[in-house]
């Protein structure tokens, strides 16, 4: 949306955009107004509505985090990442991703190290939502698959499906603050792996079973049955694999099986 | 690293034909309670969309308990909810009070 006389896009936008989110730089040249102050005054109501829309997109999207923390905690510390990671696409949906990497770092919240952790299922839960819609892989489908072709069966992951680690009981923790009724103590003090899956048009966050997350990780990465089955209980050697394989099945984590050619 | 294990396709038979068939079979799941949408409870202005930021739908209800207007509740508990002057909650979009 150009005015007919304003500059061209990008040697107008610089200049007026880049101070939006840095309130130490001045007023950029060519804001005016009736008056001597009228430009900083007008510009201050942009950087004001740029800052509050981005951190309501970010309470939006991380609603446990908030709730863990609390509406003014969070917004400060939201205040702080949208200055230093500002959107890079206009899709509000699609913000945030750094997020969980920046309350890693903050020192702030380092007496709860697990919040980088739910604010990461928090973003693949969003993303799972927006994600394209496919049918998940029906159960016949892999029944019907020949013996001879399973440890070389390439699993195909459904859109939506993430798979996510954590040292910390973040599954719990996330369940818990998305929840409306209160929370109560948490006991859990386990590492917890998440999987996101939206089969149909409602998201689901599971907790993995030992060693699922590396399973499930060489299957989405395309690593073959066999290999990805044995990987898993080589790490983890109470890994269940018919419970890992029933269990992603329900979730319907996967789209479809490439049987290899005989 | 497959090297150190090898998992014979007799085996792997099992195990898939064993899960398939379990089917619904309960797994370790910790989803967030179950939720259901609930017509004509919002307060205007207050009613959800779970499509995140930068859409179009949240929060866009101009009266209370607008009857297309959805909020996510507890499961069960949707249409046991009493409001003024005799509503009800309802699973299904109302006519009642919308906006005129």
């Amino acid at each position: 949306m150009q005015q007919p006389n304003s500059p061209p896009g990008a040697a107008f936008a610089g200049p007026f955009t880049t101070p939006l989110l840095d309130p130490d730089r001045p007023t950029p040249p060519g804001v005016g107004g009736p008056g001597e102050k009228a430009g900083d005054v007008r510009y201050n109501v942009y950087r004001n509505n740029v800052t509050v829309s981005l951190i309501d997109a970010l309470a939006d999207t991380f609603p446990a985090v908030r709730r863990i923390v609390g509406e003014t905690f969070f917004r400060d510390m939201a205040r702080l990442y949208v200055r230093r990671e500002p959107p890079r696409s206009p899709l509000l949906f699609d913000y945030g991703h750094g997020f969980a990497a920046f309350i890693d770092g903050f020192e702030h919240t380092r007496p709860l190290p697990w919040l980088g952790d739910v604010a990461r299922i928090e973003r693949a839960w969003l993303d799972a939502y927006h994600a394209a819609d496919r049918d998940p892989l029906a159960p016949e489908k892999l029944a019907s698959a020949p013996q001879d072709a399973l440890p070389a069966l390439r699993f195909q992951p459904h859109p939506a499906t993430r798979v996510l680690r954590s040292a910390y009981p973040a599954v719990t923790i996330f369940a818990a603050n998305r929840a409306s009724g209160p929370v109560g103590k948490i006991l859990e003090r386990d590492g917890e792996d998440a999987l996101v899956t939206r089969p149909a048009l409602d998201v689901f966050v599971r907790k993995l079973p030992p060693g699922g997350a590396v399973f499930l990780t060489l299957l989405c990465t395309g690593k073959p049955l066999g290999e990805a089955a044995a990987a898993a209980g080589g790490t983890e050697p109470g890994f269940d694999l018919g419970a890992n394989i029933a269990g992603m099945m329900e979730a319907g984590a996967f789209a479809d099986i490439l049987v290899p050619d005989a | 690293m497959s090297t150190k294990t090898v998992i014979g396709a007799a085996y792997l038979a099992s195990v898939v034909a064993g899960a398939v068939a379990a089917g619904a079979m309960t797994t370790t799941a910790a989803q967030a309670q179950e939720k259901e949408k609930c017509y004509g409870v919002a307060m205007a202005g207050q009613n959800d969309c779970a499509a995140g930021p930068g859409t179009t739908c949240k929060g866009t209800s101009s009266v209370d308990y607008q009857g297309n207007s959805w909020k996510l509740v507890d499961a069960g508990t949707c249409a046991s909810m009493e409001l003024p002057e005799n509503r009800m909650g309802s699973l299904e979009p109302l006519e009642r009070d919308l906006p005129s």
